[in-house]
């Protein structure tokens, strides 16, 4: 156990434990609150992986954008905010099929990668995942950059008050 | 050095949570945060066998890029559709919305 | 013209279409459309008869193909010779006789039009007859003949009376018909399937169909001859037949058609002559009876008629009993029907105009009427004294030649009866004349002589009964030479021996008629005879036994038999199966309703409800869809990561 396992095993088991707390908050802020924790933690992971640019663009996107919306949509649709049952009736079945996915994973990670190891000598840096965005992935890069424009004004036409007119 | 599987459990463990949380949340918001967790999960696993298996093409960091963005797109379309249901329906509980039952 | 003599019968018979469709219009209503047509046959017929006698004497003939079955060959044709010239003039002379008296007798009648087109058939047929050279083309001819007089009998069928003796004679000649059938049907087969009568003839000459084959076929020939020409036991339909109109009995019923049996066996006499000699004995043995019982007869009536209808009976069988002579008696008995129609016919003629004065039958209501009907009286009187066979009158040398033949050949049984029956029809006719001519009038009409219409044909009859006796007189008779057996022209003998015994016959028994009805007496002096008369009043119970030993039975108790047969199961089986049919529908359509389309609309029910129950599933719950979703993902890749 090297000391990157060790610092990993730590982020890890905060975001899991406020991935678990995220879906059992009875309080929707804490809940939101608690992804933050998460989409942190996973950011932090990918800084220990090596790859620097994902990391900030994470925190920069998930934390700083998608965090805000989430709370702004809670916030329009009058989220409520106290002790109400937020949970439903299929509970116990999700459980469930949770835990199913879960060991299913598990046990099909255990059997196929035991013992590998990821080198993270070699940190990859920003300017080599830009090249590599622009050079071999500008494709897919123009398109995605379409489909954002298309969500932007899809978003803006859906949620617009109707004119009374 | 970190072990592979380490990695891949902690992304296993947060999808599992995500799955929970879309199948037993009430609130329409929380099921989409529960969505962005699944994601992260993905982009957690992309980018850790990008890392391993040391691609000269960076394809899973840029892949998760591109997970990111479109997870982006996503959620701003879908709030706006819950926004539209709460203008309609009074409520965002994803279970009180069964107009195509039977 | 001989070659062309298949146009004579079809004159006639064209002209019964014509009228049959265009007769009203005409101006004469018909009958000038008859007469045209008979007169033409007529000449063309005596054109023919002259080519004939004055050639060599061949029979000419002349055939078309008809039909062909499997191995037969029928033809269509004529076939001319001596007899069948000889035919044609006696047939066409009487018809055309008749049709122009007819003009007088039938004028008003409530179906002129009809009458005269029967009478054109009738004339068609009896021609076609007469020249045929098939013998199914004879059979044709002998069968509308039939038809035209089951017609003409009943020509006022609205008396009852009269449509049952059409009936009576149609049924009658029918049952003789039966044999007759079979006969020529025999006769094609034992010659190998031709019935060319020709042929026919030329194969029994060469001998080679055996005697007893030819035995059986004459037997059943016979059997039309003896219902045609009412002989014994068949002669009952023909006293009958007098209830249809005068000029019918003239025509039919004793000039022409009733002689078509004598033509028949005269025609096929190759065939009796070379069978074994029973078949011309029990020509001759009916014969014999016939004429003897049908002169009995002749003495009994009161109706004028059926004194004539029994006398032609007995004629005819004067003419069978010639030919039942073999080879000698051909020329006889057919010189006797050449006379016999013209006298006959003449005294059927005259009758019918008496009838026509008296609106009577019955002599015992006419009487005194030579004063009243002077011209029918001297006709009739010809006429009489024709048939009783004084010469020089024409009845004589034919009936004196038959008697000669039978002396000759050595029949002396046929001898006697020839000789009794002559004495018989002396007898009665001096009774017919007598009763009707002299005395004083009984009835209660007021007679006045017929028109000229209807003398001029009696008074041209009696001319010719006078005269055609010289036609075979003996040395200067021609009749000889046109109609023989074999080879041999057939001369009439002369004996003095039977001239004198029959004209001795005659005259005793013209002397008791005379003794006994000159004065008329109420009560006929016959009845003298007590039982006997009653007997041959009775027509010899004859009548009765056919009525209730044969008509009774099959009347009643086997046509019901026959009927119930019918009803119960010929119909009930067409019943039953209309039954079944009926009920296999309905258990089709039971089948059909519950069965078939309970299947079909049991599985429209099954989804329906199935799809009842399936509904379920949509709950419009996101998130239940979502875990099923997840579950089966996660089983799916354990599965196939698994397996």
């Amino acid at each position: 156990m090297t000391w990157q396992e060790w610092f990993f095993t730590v982020l890890a088991l905060i975001g899991l434990g406020a991935g678990a707390r995220l879906v059992t908050a009875k309080n929707v802020v804490h809940a939101a609150l608690y992804l933050v924790v998460t989409l942190a933690m996973v950011g932090a992971v990918y800084l220990l992986l090596g790859a620097e640019f994902v990391a900030w663009v994470q925190v920069l996107i998930y934390v700083g954008a998608i965090v805000v919306l989430l709370l702004f949509g809670l916030m329009l649709t009058r989220a409520p905010i106290g002790r109400e049952a937020l949970d439903n009736q299929q509970r116990v079945l999700a459980g469930i099929v949770a835990v199913g996915i879960i060991v299913g994973l598990v046990f099909l990670i255990d059997g196929a990668f035991r013992g590998e190891r990821i080198d993270t000598a070699a940190a990859t840096t920003t300017a080599e995942t830009g090249s590599s965005i622009f050079t071999t992935f500008v494709m897919p890069f123009e398109v995605v950059s379409f489909l954002l424009l298309a969500a932007l004004i899809g978003a803006v036409v859906l949620a617009r008050k109707e004119d009374p007119e | 050095m970190i072990r592979l599987p380490l990695v891949l459990f902690f992304s296993a463990g947060l999808f599992g949570i995500g799955v929970y949380g879309v199948l037993a949340r009430r609130n329409a918001v929380l099921v989409l945060m529960s969505i962005e967790l699944m994601l992260n999960a993905v982009n957690l696993n992309l980018v850790a066998f990008s890392q391993y298996l040391q691609d000269v093409a960076l394809s899973g960091q840029i892949f998760a890029l591109f997970v990111i963005t479109v997870a982006a797109a996503e959620v701003g379309i879908g709030l706006a559709i819950v926004i539209l249901i709460f203008r309609n329906r009074e409520t965002v509980n994803v279970d009180e919305i069964d107009l195509l039952r039977w | 013209m001989i070659e062309n003599a298949w146009i004579i019968p079809l004159i006639p018979l064209a002209s019964f279409f014509l009228i049959t469709f265009f007769g009203k219009r005409e101006p004469a209503r018909g009958a000038g459309i008859g007469i045209l047509s008979t007169g033409t046959a007529f000449l063309l017929g005596l054109i023919t008869f002259f080519e004939q006698v004055g050639g060599e004497g061949e029979a000419v003939v002349r055939s078309w193909r008809w039909f062909e079955i499997g191995g037969l060959h029928l033809e269509i044709g004529t076939n001319i010779d001596g007899l069948a010239a000889v035919m044609l003039v006696v047939v066409t002379t009487v018809s055309l006789l008749v049709h122009i008296y007819s003009l007088g007798y039938m004028r008003g009648d409530r179906r002129f039009t009809w009458f005269y087109a029967v009478l054109s058939l009738f004339t068609g047929a009896m021609l076609n007859l007469v020249v045929a050279s098939n013998l199914f083309q004879l059979l044709v001819g002998w069968e509308l003949v039939g038809v035209c007089s089951y017609l003409l009998i009943g020509h006022w069928w609205e008396e009852k009376e009269n449509s049952s003796a059409a009936m009576k004679a149609f049924i009658t000649t029918r049952i003789g018909d039966i044999p007759f059938t079979f006969g020529i049907i025999a006769l094609t087969i034992f010659a190998g399937f031709t019935a060319s009568i020709p042929e026919i003839s030329h194969m029994v000459e060469e001998g080679q169909i055996s005697s007893g084959l030819l035995t059986v076929a004459a037997l059943l020939l016979f059997g039309g001859a003896i219902g045609k020409s009412a002989q014994f036991p068949l002669h009952v339909w023909l006293p009958d037949a007098m209830a249809g109109p005068t000029p019918v009995s003239a025509l039919i019923h004793a000039a022409t058609m009733v002689v078509a049996g004598v033509y028949l066996v005269g025609r096929m006499l190759t065939v009796f002559v070379h069978a074994t000699p029973g078949a011309l004995t029990f020509v001759a043995v009916i014969a014999a009876i016939t004429m003897v019982i049908a002169a009995l007869l002749a003495a009994v009536q009161d109706d004028i008629k059926r004194v004539l209808a029994y006398s032609t009976v007995s004629q005819l069988a004067y003419m069978m009993a010639a030919l039942g002579l073999g080879e000698a008696g051909l020329t006889p008995g057919i010189f006797h029907m050449f006379t016999h129609a013209f006298f006959k016919a003449l005294l059927f003629l005259a009758a019918g105009s008496i009838i026509h004065a008296v609106h009577s039958n019955n002599m015992s209501e006419m009487g005194g009427l030579r004063r009243h009907l002077p011209w029918t009286y001297r006709t009739f009187l010809i006429g009489a004294i024709a048939l009783a066979g004084i010469p020089p009158l024409a009845g004589f040398w034919s009936k004196d030649e038959i008697i000669t033949a039978a002396y000759t050949t050595q029949n002396y049984g046929l001898w006697i009866a020839a000789l009794f029956t002559a004495a018989l029809t002396a007898f009665y006719m001096t009774r017919a004349v007598l009763l009707t001519f002299h005395g004083e009038y009984r009835g209660t009409a007021h007679p006045h002589e017929s028109p000229p219409v209807m003398v001029a044909p009696l008074a041209i009859l009696a001319g010719l009964s006078v005269v055609v006796g010289f036609v075979n007189a003996p040395g200067i008779g021609w009749f000889g030479d046109w109609v023989h057996f074999g080879e041999e022209a057939h001369h009439a003998a002369f004996s003095f021996f039977n001239a004198g015994i029959s004209l001795l016959v005659a005259g005793i028994s013209i002397l008791i008629g005379y003794r006994l009805y000159s004065t008329y007496r109420a009560r006929d002096p016959l009845r003298a005879f007590g039982p006997l008369y009653t007997f041959v009043e009775r027509k010899y119970f004859l009548d009765d036994i056919y009525m209730k030993g044969i008509i009774r039975p099959i009347q009643y108790p086997i046509a019901r038999v026959v009927n119930w047969t019918n009803t119960y199961i010929l119909d009930g089986t067409v019943n039953a199966f209309g039954w079944i049919a009926r009920k296999l529908g309905t258990a089709t359509e039971i089948v059909d309703r519950r069965v078939v389309d309970g299947a079909v609309n049991k599985v429209a029910v099954t989804a329906g409800w199935t799809g009842g129950l399936l509904r379920y599933i949509q709950s419009g719950n996101v998130q239940r869809y979502a875990i099923i979703l997840f579950a089966g993902v996660a089983i799916l890749a354990v599965v196939f990561t698994r397996v």
